[in-house]
């Protein structure tokens, strides 16, 4: 097997800026092969966006400690130089956001955002890089693309505004795509359009993408592996189909249950995860999810936190009673 | 936009209008009788009478209001009583040399303003913030009078560099941009600008300190532009409130230069409308007033049709 396009071991990190220090990431690692789509799925805070800003080293350095090493396509992440870093930024990886009205630039146009990253990192006309937006916009399917290419954000609907972002984000030809809750902000209807959008550039341009959700169906639709994160660590990762059939860390069993779905009876309860995600200043000693765990023993919560477990099908989980979820255990859990 | 601009234009008018009415009824308002200036003690009561008359103070305050503003409408203010020359001419003089003085000032106030602010923005909390802050602080509450006759008594009286008053040699009533003229202008120039730098500075501290919250900016880096790149991005988002803050700090001093023009004996509108008040020379008053009003409307319209071109969240 060759090596992976994105390779991330034992990320971990740590913001200073507040009276006491908060680990936001502790101890992630997780590989994406080229054209491969990922997603990170997981409760707020429980540090899936800011992974994935480390893989940009987007987040503030001067309040933050970040451990651990990262490669992207042969580039370390962690040592490059402003300028290369730069360089690194937009052409080699690019980001889409949750909500795209804050992360665009309100007084310039979309056009000339287009054009300045395309300009910024090729050299070509003002004249070239413009045709290149229209492209774009043609692209993503934003109606009208030639008049939309000088419009505002603020002069477009939801919808648009995260089909011009993902237009910018692929103005320089990025090989891996960050997508950071694209779908979170969006009407129901416009969420599927831009899943499916998505689901289509990947294929076209072989892009690997990650994909950082707390929404488990939209995760399935776009990504071939799901990796669960709990409490700044990754609890289980394993191939999209594989995970929604049989989850196997107790965190994902609640999490998948949790969910509203059509064919709930009006007036059942929804089942959900007890408790409240832990403090990262001040983390438990063990597994991070005991306190909450249906399953829990004394062992749970004792010394380290509980090593990765490989399981059959190349998939992993964090839990020490995970032979008690399997689907032929006769724990399983009663509900 | 051009139909925007047309727009404020015509909303102007009726502004404009109130200004006249508020000004004429203020300076009429005032106790005291504007002749007594000009008439020696012992003058005859036909003498009064026919002065009387010929200013028009004879006739009820509605006619006088009209026919001032039918005289005004046509570019005349009437006559300085204390002088006999016509307001317009003393009053443009006086206005020209007011807003050069203010256009310096504000000019001087926004360099420093926002250099402080940024520097202060983008390195929020650091000793640098902590001085740039301090310099606006100072800036705002320090009297400004007090501050201009410091700065006579250290660089006119101690040191002897600058000249302490006028502005220009030989008592020159008419500013020329020329080296002597502008060495009369330094002191006033910056004592009238500490205001507006402290009030931009603070002003632009907050936005750039509010942008670069932002999460834009976070995309504006994950596009890989440099940090010089930001920064242009980062003056485009303040400039249009930045902008309208020194509009209206022009409009302030243009109006409110009394006491820097009394200190320096700088031949503007603040001189200028204190002696007519002191001389009671209701013409004078009532025009400079008014110019003055015009000024900071006309200002005001600049400043919102600038913003809006600036920023396209306004437009419409």
């Amino acid at each position: 097997m060759t090596d992976p396009y994105v390779r991330i071991r034992d990320l971990g990190v740590t913001f200073t800026g507040g009276a006491k220090p908060v680990r936001a990431v502790g101890g992630v690692s997780l590989d994406i092969r080229e054209g491969e789509a990922v997603a990170l799925i997981g409760e707020s805070g429980s540090g899936k966006s800011v992974t994935m800003r480390a893989i940009m080293r987007l987040n503030p350095e001067k309040r933050s400690r970040i451990e651990g090493s990262i490669h992207v396509g042969g580039h370390d992440v962690m040592k490059l130089g402003a300028r290369r870093l730069a360089r690194f930024r937009g052409a080699e990886v690019a980001m889409i956001f949750q909500e795209p009205l804050l992360a665009l630039d309100p007084v310039y146009t979309l056009g000339a955002q287009i054009t300045e990253s395309i300009r910024r990192h090729e050299p070509v006309s003002r004249a070239e890089a413009r045709a290149r937006a229209l492209q774009l916009f043609e692209r993503v399917r934003i109606p009208s693309p030639e008049r939309r290419l000088d419009s505002y954000p603020h002069e477009m609907s939801g919808g648009m505004r995260q089909r011009a972002m993902i237009a910018l984000a692929l103005a320089c030809r990025p090989k891996l795509l960050l997508a950071d809750e694209p779908t979170t902000a969006l009407d129901a209807t416009v969420q599927i359009q831009v899943l499916l959008l998505l689901r289509e550039l990947q294929r076209d341009l072989g892009l690997s993408i990650i994909f950082v959700t707390h929404d488990i169906g939209a995760a399935v639709e776009v990504a071939d592996r799901i990796a669960v994160m709990y409490a700044g660590r990754i609890v289980e990762e394993a191939s999209a189909r594989d995970l929604m059939r049989a989850p196997r860390h107790p965190y994902t069993i609640g999490l998948l249950k949790s969910r509203a779905h059509g064919a709930m009876v009006k007036g059942a309860r929804l089942d959900t995860i007890p408790g409240a995600p832990p403090d990262l200043a001040n983390l438990p000693a063990g597994c991070a999810f005991a306190p909450r765990c249906f399953l829990a023993a004394d062992s749970c919560r004792r010394d380290d936190p509980p090593p990765l477990v490989a399981l059959d099908g190349g998939r992993t989980a964090r839990c020490l009673r995970v032979e008690h979820t399997h689907p032929d255990a006769i724990g399983t859990p009663a509900h | 936009m051009l139909s925007y601009a047309l727009r404020r234009i015509i909303y102007t008018a009726p502004v404009l209008l109130g200004v006249a009415v508020v000004c004429f009824a203020l300076v009429h308002l005032a106790p005291g009788d504007p002749l007594i200036s000009i008439l020696p003690a012992d003058a005859s009561v036909e003498l009064e009478e026919r002065l009387r008359a010929l200013y028009g103070f004879d006739r009820s305050y509605v006619e006088q209001f009209f026919l001032w503003l039918g005289r005004a409408l046509q570019g005349d203010l009437g006559t300085s009583i204390a002088s006999g020359r016509p307001v317009t001419t003393e009053v443009f003089r006086a206005v020209g040399n007011t807003l050069t003085l203010a256009a310096v000032a504000t000019l001087i106030g926004f360099v420093l303003g926002c250099l402080f602010g940024f520097v202060a923005g983008y390195f929020a909390n650091s000793p640098a913030d902590k001085a740039a802050s301090a310099a606006a602080v100072f800036g705002v509450s320090v009297p400004h009078y007090w501050l201009g006759m410091v700065l006579v008594i250290i660089f006119s009286a101690q040191l002897g560099w600058l000249p302490a008053t006028g502005a220009g040699p030989g008592g020159s009533a008419q500013w020329r941009f020329d080296a002597e003229h502008l060495s009369y202008m330094i002191l006033p120039a910056l004592t009238m600008s500490v205001i507006p730098m402290g009030i931009i500075a603070r002003t632009v501290r907050a936005l750039v300190a509010d942008i670069l919250a932002q999460e834009f900016v976070i995309g504006l880096r994950a596009r890989g532009l440099s940090e010089f790149g930001v920064f242009l991005h980062v003056v485009k988002n303040t400039a249009p409130t930045a902008l309208a803050v020194m509009g209206v700090q022009l409009g302030y001093l243009l109006g409110g230069s009394i006491l820097i023009e009394t200190v320096f004996s700088w031949p503007g509108t603040g001189l200028l409308l204190n002696s007519a008040i002191f001389q009671r020379d209701l013409p004078l008053l009532q025009g400079t007033i008014l110019v003055l009003a015009l000024f900071f409307v006309i200002l005001n319209l600049v400043v919102d049709v600038l913003q809006t071109a600036l920023d396209p969240r306004i437009r419409r």
